[in-house]
Order: structure tokens, then sequence, then C-alpha cells
């Protein structure tokens, strides 16, 4: 069981969960005190000891499902059944589709966890086509088993005529059921490739990425909606780490009357010295987005977290852009959702003036001379895009005077630095004009942006 | 004080108690009890960690002692203080013992007041200690509570370091508003709480509010999992959804349905955008 144990907590530290020595030795003290005949009990001791972020939970999970799911101990005391000939009522390998799929629903509805495993196990041996050896994690065989089941009809429909709150209660007893059949054939997936491979090399193979560490412009639907989830939590920190950073800095000057006050009670002598608050100036933003097909997903991220944070700033103000310019601030008024906001830009703002391609520079100017105002010397002014011009003239005398005239101008390029000024980037003609050019293509990255910016 | 020999052994007691634990939260107590570790509940507002330490105070039949953290809190706020306005006064009273004795007198435990960790750690009853809501304290003031968490005892510098006398069981709770130190993470068993399961949740409300007949709180338990599903600046809390239990039994309500869920949001969500936002999809 140690070795076990050493070796996941390896997989942990590998998958980006920071398990110390400390930590370890908790998780391996605490075995002492689980029934470890449940495998959820032993979940639960391992990962209140070893994992202390919410945020690695999804990666311990992936990761034990692997290491501890080889062999339910009750399977271990009576010798293992050969897989393709589990001794079973019904023999699952002889059903046809269709009856394997009635028996299935039916198991899953009345919850007969026995029944669903061995037919399960019958369904991937029968259309998962598992080769032995290949390096994979299983995603692909759950597809294939999941498609020929065609789990999304096994389980009866939404009635179209019940209430909205019937409806949603129907539907969402049948995702669970499809959930529980798909964990089920996961897990049996899962047991098969262990046994083949072993748990470091599967676990090695369904590694993800830290949610923070994805690259925004290549982020599938499905990431895209977790971190969707990750931005309010991740502001409230920020903001909290803001208004420390920002005490810390301004400790104030000594307040004589407050002090003076309170020495009253100790005798007339100072111990408690009261300090007064000093004012604190916010930054006044001005964001030019780049809304075009390559990089609006970051565009809207940044917007998203920049309003998130309104609070810290003294007024933001957004302009988005293709190859013409419109504000956009209004169209993200408290409480709006912000997905439906973006739509909203995309059909409704004058962002194209010719022909929908970016012109940075034909924008520069037209910003100049519609809302030129906007940038004051009071202002930090944000610009997002790939500076990927479309070999038009960049104009970079126009975004000189705009940086010029500003209190500071970032630039975040959600490009990877390496390809900056290749093909028709013409990053290097802004770059030296702001007071700094950024790679941000993560969470991680623009939260340090957004946490420098804040403090001025 | 009781000891519990199983995780379930002690499930079953804090039901007794009116709280109702998933084997995750009995299985992540227990094992506290046992390596006598703190644990530090996260999770959204208002799913009951508060809640859990009283109920785990009420089954080992230990004195509750709650640290309410705050932006602010300091050391002579949540440790101890030395009781200056009475060193004042003995200073000034008359005394034949020479400055010597007086220095000695007025650093001795006379003087101090106990703050709720030092209470914690010199009570002689053992004791349940909560420091509710960690993640609002500065960051330098989390320090604080290392020694405490780890060897549970405080080091007074006049005084010398004070053990506990019995084990406190401590519970940490956050809503994690701020990242907490790792070296406090560390020190601690995480303990993660999430909404209930419609299911969990109808018996949490039929424990929770006397006289609510199971069809009706397994239909608030799915009427609020479905709201929670929605994209809303402020999701309903177990607490919430108990309240609103509340609401509907006074108003006599058998059966929630759209017209009844929309009449009463008010209880439920705590923002009008959210309200409109719900009103409207339940409307057909």
């Amino acid at each position: 069981m140690i070795d076990l144990l050493t070796s996941f907590t390896r997989e942990l530290r590998a998958a980006g969960v920071p398990v110390s020595t400390v930590e370890a030795i908790d998780a391996s003290e605490s075995l002492d005190f689980v029934d470890l005949t449940d495998r959820e009990s032993l979940r639960s001791a391992l990962s209140s000891t070893m994992v202390k972020h919410i945020e690695h939970l999804p990666a311990f999970d992936r990761a034990f499902d692997v290491f501890f799911s080889l062999q339910t101990p009750v399977e271990a005391e009576e010798p293992q059944p050969e897989v393709d000939a589990p001794a079973a009522a019904v023999d699952p390998g002889e059903l046809s589709l269709e009856e394997l799929r009635g028996l299935l629903a039916e198991a899953v509805i009345s919850g007969d966890v026995d029944a669903i495993r061995r037919l399960a196990r019958a369904a991937v041996l029968a259309f998962g086509g598992i080769e032995a050896g290949r390096p994979v994690g299983g995603v692909y065989y759950l597809y294939r088993v999941m498609r020929r089941l065609e789990a999304d009809t096994m389980f009866e429909d939404v009635d179209a005529d019940a209430t909205p709150l019937e409806q949603a209660d129907q539907a969402r007893a049948r995702q669970n059921r499809i959930d529980l059949l798909r964990s089920y054939v996961e897990e049996e997936i899962r047991r098969m490739l262990v046994a083949d491979r072993g748990p470091e090399a599967v676990a090695a193979t369904i590694r993800k990425q830290a949610i923070e560490d994805i690259d925004l412009g290549h982020a599938s639907r499905a990431d895209l909606v977790r971190l969707q989830h990750t931005i309010r939590p991740l502001t409230r920190r920020l903001a909290a780490r803001l208004a420390q950073r920002r005490r810390a800095r301004n400790p104030g000057r000594l307040d004589v009357r407050r002090t003076v006050r309170s020495s009253m009670s100790a005798g007339g002598i100072p111990i408690d010295p009261a300090f007064k608050r000093r004012h604190i100036t916010k930054p006044d933003v001005v964001m030019l987005c780049d809304v075009s097909g390559s990089v609006s997903t970051f565009a809207f991220f940044t917007m998203q977290l920049m309003y998130a944070m309104r609070s810290q700033f003294a007024r933001v103000r957004v302009f988005a852009f293709i190859d013409g310019v419109d504000e956009i601030t209004d169209y993200f008024a408290p409480g709006v959702d912000f997905a439906e906001a973006a739509g909203r830009v995309m059909r409704e703002a004058d962002v194209v003036a010719v022909d929908g391609h970016s012109d940075y520079g034909r924008v520069f100017s037209e910003f100049e001379e519609q809302f030129g105002e906007a940038v004051t010397p009071r202002t930090t002014l944000i610009i997002t895009g790939d500076a990927r011009s479309n070999y038009r003239n960049p104009h970079e005398e126009r975004f000189a005077e705009l940086a010029e005239r500003a209190r500071t101008s970032w630039w975040l390029n959600p490009e990877m630095s390496r390809f900056w000024n290749t093909g028709d980037s013409v990053m290097a003609r802004y770059q030296d004009l702001c007071d700094g050019v950024f790679e941000v293509r993560t969470l991680r990255q623009l939260e340090s942006f957004v946490e420098k910016v804040s403090l001025g | 004080m009781i000891e519990f020999s199983s995780a379930r052994e002690l499930s079953a007691a804090l039901l007794g108690a009116g709280y109702l634990p998933d084997d995750h939260i009995a299985q992540v107590s227990f094992l506290a009890m046992r390596l006598d570790k703190p644990v530090l509940a996260e999770g959204p507002a208002g799913v009951g960690k508060t809640e859990l330490a009283k109920a785990l105070a009420t089954v080992t039949d230990r004195r509750l002692i709650r640290l309410q953290c705050y932006e602010g809190l300091d050391e002579a706020k949540a440790l101890y203080e030395w009781d200056y306005r009475k060193q004042l006064l003995r200073i000034q009273a008359e005394d034949e013992g020479g400055w010597n004795a007086i220095a000695d007198d007025i650093f001795s435990e006379g003087f101090l007041l106990e703050r709720p960790l030092l209470s914690a750690i010199r009570a002689q009853d053992p004791v349940v200690l909560l420091i509710d809501e960690v993640d609002r304290v500065e960051i330098e003031t989390e320090a604080l509570l290392l020694e405490i968490l780890s060897d549970f005892q405080v080091t007074i510098p006049e005084l010398g370091t004070i053990e506990a006398s019995s084990q406190p069981l401590v519970v940490l709770t956050s809503n994690n508003t701020r990242e907490l130190s790792d070296a406090l993470k560390r020190r601690c068993l995480f303990l993660h709480i999430d909404y209930p399961t419609p299911e969990r949740e109808r018996d949490i409300l039929m424990t929770q509010v006397p006289g609510l007949s199971q069809s009706l709180a397994s239909g608030i338990a799915s009427a609020v999992a479905t709201i929670r599903e929605a994209a809303l600046r402020k999701p309903p809390s177990v607490a919430e959804s108990i309240d609103w239990a509340r609401t509907l039994l006074v108003l006599g309500v058998g059966e929630v349905d759209e017209r009844v869920t929309a009449e009463t949001l008010a209880v439920l969500l705590k923002y009008q955008t959210d309200i409109d936002k719900v009103a409207a999809s339940l409307a057909t």
C-alpha cells in the first residue's frame, strides 16, 4: 500500500497538485483510520490530506480513479473472473445490442450497481475495441462505447407538455442517469487499461492542464465553460489581494487627534497610535480590443475580468474594433449576461467599416477622430490584439500620439511571443511606443497583468 | 467527551444532533479527531460549514469556543492582551515591594486578558475551537494561527509557552474569498463542502423544518437545484432553501409549482437581477 501511495503521490505532483512530504505522511497515517474495503472513504481520507485547493480536486479524482480502481477489494478476495466471461445469471456476452441497451437502462434506473458493472463490462468488450499496449487515455474508447449504445436515447425524454420546473427536473434525472452509465463504462475501460499498462502509464496519458494554464485562444467549448466559472472567484481573490497590497503600501500619516483621544484611557500615554487613511487613486482605464475572429475569445475574457474588477478602477471605457471602432461600454450594464452582451457586440456594434479584416492603422486614426477625448493624461490605455494588420499601413505615428497622451499604455498580445513579427504581425512597430507589451495567453497571465494595472 | 470508533458511528451521532453529513464530511471529521488535526472547511456561503462545527461540539460533548475573523483582527483580539489599564493602576497604587516586585507582578496571569485562541488552549475541559471565515483576516495575521494549529500551544514572551491541557478539536471555515497560505493549509485536513444533492437537501430540510412533508421537501429541493443551475450572482444556499421551506409551510402551500415559486423568489434570491432572470425562465 505504501508503494502504491508513493507512486500515487508522484503522479499527483506530475499532474500539478503540490503534495508536500508532510501531507504524504499525513495521508499514510490516515490509512489506519479508514475502512480500506470502502473506496469512497479511502478517497475522502486521501483527498482531505493531500489536496488543499478546490481547483486541484478534478486532477486528484482522475488520478485516484486510475490508481485505486484496478481491483475493488471484494473482487480481490475471489479470483478475478475472466473479463470476457463474467459470472452472471444472464451471460451478457450473448446479448444483442438491443437487449444490452434494455437491460442497462433497467439496471441504471433501478440503481443495481452489480448489474450495471457487469453489463458495462460486456458493452466495453463488445464495442470498445480496446487494443492492448496502445498509449491512449481511453476517452476515445468511451466515446465509441457510448455512441454504439446510443446512450442519449436510452432514457425517457423530457415531457414537452410539462411545466418548466418539471422539465428541468426530468432533464436532471435523465442527465444523472446518463452520467451514471458513463461513469461505469469509464470505470470498466480504465480497469482494462490499467490491467494492460499499469496505473502510472495510464495516469500520465489522462493528465490534464490546470485550468489557469489553458491557452484561451485554443480552448475547447467545455474548457471555456469551466473558465467562465473561475472568473468570479478569481476576481474576488484578486480584489482582496489588491486591497491588502494597497494597505500595506500606504500606512498613512499619524492622526494626532485620534491618537491623543485614545491615549486618555491609558493616562495620556499614546499606547495605540492611530493613522489617517490615505486617499487611493484608482486608474482610469480605456480598453481598445481587437474582436476579430482569431482573438475575440481572448478580448472578451479580458473585458470580463476588467469589468468584474470595476470597483478597483475610477472608470472603465471599452472600445471594440476590427477595421472600424465603436464604443461598447454600455453593452455590459451590471447584471447583464456576459455571453449575451458579447453576442450583441458582434451583431450591433460598428466594428466593421470596410471588409472585416483587422486594420490597426485605420482603427487608430478613426479612434483618434471619434473618441480621442477618451484618452487623457490620467488614462491607462490597454490594447488587446495580435497586431496582425493584414499587410496594411500600421500608422504607428497615430498610435504614438495616443500612447504619449495616456499616462501609461499596455499592449496584451494573445499570441506566443515567438510568432510576433512573423507574417502580417507588426508588433515591433508598436512595441517601443507602449510602456509594456505582454504575451497573455492564459488566465494566470491575465490575472497577474490585471493586478499590475490595478496597482497603478 | 465521547470517542467514536468509526466514521459511520460519528455520522449517526451527527444526524442525532440535527446535522446531516454526507459520507465525505463524516469521514474527514472522523479523521480530524483521530489524527488530531484541524479541519479546514471550504465552500460557498450557507452550506453548513459553521453548523458542522456546532454539531461536532454537540456530539463530542465539548464546549464551543468561536473566533469570528474579520479584516483587522490582530493578536490582541484573537490571542491575548495585557490589561494595561489594570497594570497602570497597579503601578500607581502604593506599594512597598519596589520596582522589581511590580515588574514581576504586572506580567502575571492576573493581568492577562484571555481572547478566544488562548482560552481554547487553556480550557480545562475539552473544547471545539471554531475559527470562522478565516479568509477574512490579512495574510500576516494568519501566521498567528500556525503555532496553535500544529502544536496546540501559544507562546507569550513574558510568561513562556502555554500548552493545551486537552487537545482542542479545531474547525476553520473559509468562503474562499482569497487564497489561504500554504503553511496554513498544510496543517489542516481540507474539506470541500459543496451544495448538497437534491436527495440530501430534502433530508436536511426535513430535519431542519419540523412539519414539512416529504413530497413538499423533495419539491423544494429539486426546484432549488434547478435554480442553482442558472448562472446567478448569488445562488441560493441551503440556509436560504430552509427559509423558503419555512415560508411555504407558513403559507400553507402543498406543492411547489411555477406560480408559488415565482411569488416567493425573494426569499431565495438576494439580487433583483437574479430574481428577474429566474422569473423569466419560469414563465411558460
